[in-house]
């Protein structure tokens, strides 16, 4: 007998081990070919999408596609004093050819956003234009508005030449790059966005927290309920739960209605005016209320599974040991419902921040979220690569909460119903 | 839960503070729906419980916003009720046939990149709405599907899909893989065994994950308000353009069927999610 050890063989010769290998190979790859379908389906009609967004977001082509010539010959030009004569011919040339299209006014919409004032100076060239003559364009071109002799204006034409840029991005936190190249805040009155993305934190956080403040005492009660009453009152969590979104924001706004039924018993039990009826809808109150029924189940449910799990002896020995009711709750009970109130909690949030039928009906102006804007900006403005900025802005942002839950309480233990 | 007799005062009545607490928070998740049963019947136009309903005056009660829901001129419900089940049903299909394929994958113990994958998939489902709308509508548009049912209904079951993930890979958490193994031994091919041994023990899962799916696809009004056209109208959306312009009674009728709707929804998911419990043999 040889030192070595004898390598097992299958009954086709091969060792054991290669043959194990391959086997867990072939397993590997059967059960990635049945996610395959729907891996392949989701990357196709969902995730390359939400990556194109990001091209969508950053894509600045239009100025680059409307003066082709243009930009070609502001190549060789410094940027110091005003562009020569090649670069007003080249303008000139392309601006025919958008008055033709009637593209003109896009770029001029695009050109204002760059700089004010290029809308009545693009305007009036475009009406003086007709009667231009042949050669020096300059000249003519400066004839038409002083602005068009101001090489600042030529400067912010050259700013859009890239084809590709972040400003975007920086108009969704009220920035902007100005001439110099620095970052700089938009006036004061002129700042929406950092106010509503602040807003839509700071809703998501209330109504997490009022879920939370709600959902504990009755998660806790169902848990410790003997099971034919709890199964009872776990249909008032899982009726909402299953019902129709529009269904339970419709009953909010007709409760909510200055003529609705929450201000017509106020007034009946005469703790308000009928003259005085509360503004409870189309502000953030709406918002507050209507949200927190809508979300409460998704904090009930993760809460009460893991209340289920706490074993009653727990409390009653921290009680037989000598604390009271109080302390016993705050040192044994409590400690132990964290991992439910974390996932509750990042669940909430997650849904939250992202909300948008609700805020929009019951909502009005203050009380709606980052979600509105984008859909304001999909459907009125049209402008999909600023909407497209402020939805990635969102999305990095859920993610990353995402991310958190699915470290803290694994994705897989979602719990559903 | 009753209190021990030697329980002190001052527990005693923080015991009932607390009961009534829980009933003012059970008071506030299902007293809305209820206060859309009377409106629903109410004879005037207004959204208000008028003097008659308050004295029950059966003058003050009709069925005529039923029947503006059923036979009302210009009718857009009809034609909603035909979109929203036909888009569901076959949003359901597409979501239970790739979700439940992909969670026998996920839950197989050699699955590689098991977390990430499983990420991915349920992503539909914490991605807000909104994003998902935007990102979809882009894809249509280019893919010529817009203000179609195909787009509508693959946008669905790209919603639907991380539900019957979820369900059924909870439901196989509990499988005893030895049963499908003892098939196999005995001459079975994979198929075969799917269909005789494996989903008949996973049904609960996929059936309440179908559900999930119906009901996400039947109510889900963003998406479907960035691709639908004239003719794709569904109910969420005439509910929304009604809840926008004017809030109807006939709305409430409406929103009465859908939660008589969701009630049997309820029921069923209950019914299952015991039978599922039952099979995998948990008590609880």
């Amino acid at each position: 007998m040889s030192s070595e050890t004898q390598k097992i063989l299958t009954t086709d010769g091969i060792p054991l081990e290669v043959s194990l290998k391959k086997v867990e190979r072939r397993n590997k790859f059967k059960a990635f070919l049945l996610v395959a379908p729907l891996l392949l389906f989701l990357l196709i009609v969902y995730i390359s999408p939400i990556i194109g967004m990001l091209f969508n977001s950053v894509d600045d082509r239009m100025v680059t596609n409307a003066l082709p010539k243009t930009f070609i010959a502001m190549e060789k030009w410094d940027g110091k004093d005003l562009p020569s004569e090649e670069v007003f011919e080249a303008f000139y040339i392309d601006f025919q050819k958008l008055i033709e299209e009637e593209r003109d006014g896009k770029l001029s919409t695009q050109l204002n956003y760059e700089k004010n004032g290029f809308k009545s100076i693009i305007k009036k060239l475009r009406r003086k234009s007709k009667s231009f003559e042949e050669g020096n364009y300059k000249e003519q071109i400066m004839a038409v508005h002083e602005r068009w002799a101001n090489v600042e204006y030529w400067r912010a034409i050259k700013r859009r030449a890239p084809a590709y840029s972040y400003s975007k991005y920086l108009k969704g936190v009220d920035m902007y790059q100005n001439e110099s190249g620095r970052f700089v805040q938009v006036e004061e009155d002129r700042r929406i966005y950092k106010k509503l993305w602040v807003r839509t934190l700071k809703i998501a956080f209330y109504v997490t927290l009022f879920c939370f403040l709600m959902a504990y005492p009755i998660a806790h009660l169902l848990a410790t309920l003997p099971l034919k009453y709890s199964n009872l009152l776990m249909i008032c969590v899982l009726l909402p739960f299953w019902t129709s979104l529009l269904v339970r924001t419709a009953s909010w706004m007709i409760l909510l209605q200055q003529q609705g039924v929450i201000n017509d018993f106020l007034v009946w039990i005469g703790l308000v005016a009928d003259d005085k009826r509360l503004v409870m809808m189309y502000n953030e109150t709406g918002t507050y209320i209507a949200m927190t029924q809508i979300l409460l189940p998704f904090m009930v449910l993760p809460l009460y599974s893991v209340m289920k799990t706490i074993s009653p002896s727990l409390v009653r020995a921290g009680k037989s040991l000598g604390g009271t009711p109080f302390i016993t709750f705050w040192k044994v009970y409590f400690p132990l419902t964290i991992p439910g109130i974390g996932a509750g909690s990042l669940l909430v949030f997650i849904l939250a921040i992202g909300y948008y039928i609700t805020p929009e009906l019951v909502g009005g102006a203050s009380g709606t979220l980052i979600s509105n804007q984008i859909a304001y900006h999909m459907k009125y403005t049209l402008d999909w690569s600023f909407a497209s900025a402020m939805g990635l802005m969102l999305l990095t942002g859920v993610l990353a909460v995402y991310w958190v839950y699915n470290k803290l309480v694994g994705i897989d233990n979602i719990k559903l119903g | 839960m009753a209190l021990p007799k030697y329980t002190e005062p001052h527990y005693r009545i923080w015991h009932y503070v607390y009961l009534f607490i829980c009933a003012c928070v059970f008071f506030f998740l299902i007293a809305p729906l209820f206060v859309i049963f009377p409106l629903s019947f109410n004879a005037e136009e207004f959204l208000v419980i008028t003097d008659g309903m308050k004295r029950l005056d059966p003058d003050a009660f009709s069925l005529r916003w039923y029947k503006d829901m059923l036979y009302g001129t210009k009718n857009p419900w009809g034609l909603a009720a035909k979109n929203s089940f036909f888009i569901a049903i076959f949003a359901t299909i597409g979501a239970v046939i790739l979700g439940t394929v992909a969670a026998l994958g996920l839950s197989s113990r050699y699955m590689p990149y098991k977390g990430i994958i499983m990420a991915t998939l349920i992503s539909p489902m914490i991605v807000p709405l909104i994003i998902s709308g935007v990102a979809i509508f882009f894809f249509m548009a280019k893919a010529g599907l817009a203000a179609t049912h195909t787009g509508i209904i693959i946008a669905h079951i790209v919603l639907g899909t991380p539900f019957v993930v979820i369900t059924v890979t909870a439901t196989l958490s509990g499988f005893d893989h030895s049963v499908t193994r003892a098939a196999a031994s005995l001459g079975s091919n994979p198929i075969n065994t799917f269909i005789k041994i494996t989903l008949p023990l996973i049904l609960p899962g996929v059936i309440s994950g179908a559900l999930f799916a119906f009901v996400t696809s039947f109510d889900e009004v963003v998406i479907v308000l960035f691709l639908a056209g004239l003719d794709n109208t569904t109910i969420p959306i005439q509910m929304w353009t009604g809840l926008r312009e004017q809030l109807s009674p006939t709305i409430l009728s409406v929103a009465t069927c859908l939660i008589l709707l969701s009630t049997l929804v309820l029921i069923a998911a209950e019914l299952l999610r015991r039978r599922s419990e039952r099979i995998r043999g948990i008590n609880r």
